[in-house]
């Protein structure tokens, strides 16, 4: 039981991770019907400038929880940066292109971000602090669970709540929701369409920040390749739980991250990825639009 | 000017086809004027044309809003042409299906107000402020245009009249001085179109509005039309007050396609 307990944590955590970058992917294209090819690698981008920061901030003699949160909020900033630039540089120009064109240049810029990060730091990995550790639970909750663990599944389900809630009830929120719908109606109802697309980046990068510096003091480690597998895990995770819907990539993350742990767990952690990639594989041949996806419509 | 919309040698080109040539029309303030004409004249063309969605080769089209000068809209951008106060309803019913009746109409209020990603976030007072005034205002549009009932229902679950009518209260609530409606009474049962002529008398008497229309039922078009421009072909063959558009030969050539004396309707 202990074992399964560990687990199904372990699984949990894993999946808040891919569900949150999940969402960046689903975001995008439920806006653009753009796979955002280029969306790991702001989560990397997230996880160096926390390291980057996290490194200056101890040498200056600050630690525990202040390095935590003074390093998440630049990353999140500087990761919102990037995302914001690459969908003005990369796909806003392309915007009346073929739907081909803007993928081929979201694989572009991906290439681009991992070999600029490869240039500019080291090809190495890179050892990550554990800042997570740092933060004291009360005994009640660390008898039966990591403090990083918590601190993970704690922090991605109060943000998937609150994207749902901004997504429900702000007035951004349903412009987000309209211009996804019907992009053209969405602007004749007044609604600037582009500074809403600029937006949604900018919530996915940093909901991929996030995610960036929480797996990274979880693991310990990172190097500029770390987005690449990242950010084919979420994006599997999108399509599973049928993307474009923001409930679908939550489910999805946590679907695939159990599905791996368990591999991981009772088999061999060789499987791991034929577990995860297998379970996409019978998802898209028994229901092709997802777990909570809808079957597509047609527009008149 | 005393036109709140005028537009001058429109044309518009899709290849070879000319599919506006040289159309011109005004629209005095809070004056109905319709928009006739066969299938294909290209009056749905002239409204992707005044709303932005296309930019038209030559000619000019002109808007007057209620303060300051007429501004030049070719080439603008949808959204700020919607706050320059024109607003349009679509001859095949595209409403935001997946959402509620009361947010559809909030939507259309997005135009008017300000708040952004930081509001969306923190939520301080001024936001919360201007979105309890958005769900305000959009109720009672809906009461206006008597749609109460369906508030929290998703738009695509309403009847078929209803949704008609609920693309107008949107319309309406990007606060326009300029309606255009694109086949508004298609597919109505006379019952519901004879509400809908009576909703466009209110918004022309009781918000002042300037309403365009096209539509094919002539009934409707004769009943409230103060002026009447009929196209063919992308071309203006005929304009004044019903009762001259009624006995126009060109008119009647173009609708029956030979020379009569039958009156349409």
């Amino acid at each position: 039981m202990n074992y399964f307990w560990d687990l199904f944590l372990g699984g949990i955590t894993r999946g808040s991770i891919y569900a949150l970058i999940a969402l960046g992917y689903t975001m995008v294209y439920g806006i653009l019907e753009l796979i955002n090819f280029a969306h790991g690698e702001i989560y990397m981008i997230g996880a160096f400038t926390a390291l980057i920061v996290a490194s200056v901030l101890t040498m200056h003699g600050l630690t525990g929880v202040a390095v935590l949160i003074l390093a998440t909020i630049v990353a999140v900033f500087y990761a919102a940066a990037y995302g914001f630039s690459v969908e003005k540089i990369a796909y806003k120009p392309l915007r009346q292109a073929p739907r081909l064109s803007p993928l081929i240049s979201a694989i572009g810029m991906s290439i681009f971000l991992q070999n600029y990060v490869l240039l500019a730091q080291t090809s190495d990995f890179l050892p990550f602090p554990n800042l997570l550790q740092d933060v004291l639970l009360p005994e009640a909750i660390s008898g039966w669970i990591a403090p990083s663990e918590f601190i993970i599944i704690f922090t991605a389900a109060v943000l998937m709540i609150g994207l749902t809630l901004i997504l429900k009830f702000t007035k951004m929120g349903k412009a987000m929701r309209a211009v996804a719908q019907d992009r053209e109606m969405a602007m004749l109802l007044g609604i600037n369409v582009n500074r809403i697309i600029s937006r949604t980046f900018i919530i996915g990068s940093a909901l991929a920040a996030i995610g960036g510096v929480l797996i990274a003091s979880h693991v310990g480690r990172i190097n500029f390749y770390i987005g690449f597998g990242a950010g084919i895990k979420a994006f599997t995770a999108a399509v599973l739980g049928g993307i474009g819907s923001i409930p679908g990539a939550m489910l999805g993350g946590l679907v695939l991250g159990l599905t791996e742990s368990f591999a991981t767990g009772y088999i061999s952690s060789d499987y791991e990825n034929v577990f995860a990639f297998a379970l996409l594989i019978l998802i898209l041949i028994f229901k092709p639009e997802g777990i909570l996806g809808r079957s597509s419509q047609q527009k008149v | 000017m005393d036109n709140v919309l005028e537009v001058k040698n429109l044309t518009m080109n899709f290849g070879g086809i000319k599919a506006l040539d040289r159309v011109s029309l005004e629209i005095k303030k809070n004056q109905i004027v319709a928009l006739i004409g066969p299938n294909g004249a290209g009056k749905t063309t002239l409204f992707n044309c005044l709303t932005g969605i296309y930019t038209p080769n030559a000619g000019d089209i002109m808007v007057q809003p209620p303060q300051g000068k007429a501004r030049r809209i070719n080439g603008m951008k949808i959204n700020h042409i919607t706050e320059l106060g024109l607003a349009r309803t679509f001859q095949n019913i595209r409403l935001f299906g997946g959402m509620t009746v009361l947010e559809n109409v909030m939507i259309g209020r997005h135009c008017r107000t300000r708040a952004g990603i930081a509001g969306a976030i923190f939520r301080p007072n001024s936001t919360r402020t201007e979105e309890n005034d958005i769900v305000d205002q959009s109720y009672s549009i809906l009461e206006y245009i008597g749609l109460t009932m369906y508030v929290n229902d998703l738009a695509r679950n309403l009847p078929y009249g209803a949704q008609r009518r609920l693309e107008i209260a949107r319309a309406l609530a990007c606060d326009p001085q300029i309606l255009l409606l694109d086949e508004p009474a298609a597919g109505m049962n006379p019952q519901e179109t004879g509400e809908l002529e009576q909703l466009i008398v209110r918004l022309w008497r009781e918000r002042h509005l300037s309403v365009l229309l096209i539509e094919h039922d002539m009934k409707l078009v004769m009943n409230l039309a103060q002026n009447i421009f009929v196209l063919d072909y992308g071309e203006e063959i005929a304009r004044g007050t019903p009762q001259e558009i009624t006995q126009n030969p060109a008119v009647i050539k173009a609708y029956l396609g030979v020379e009569t004396n039958a009156e349409i309707n």
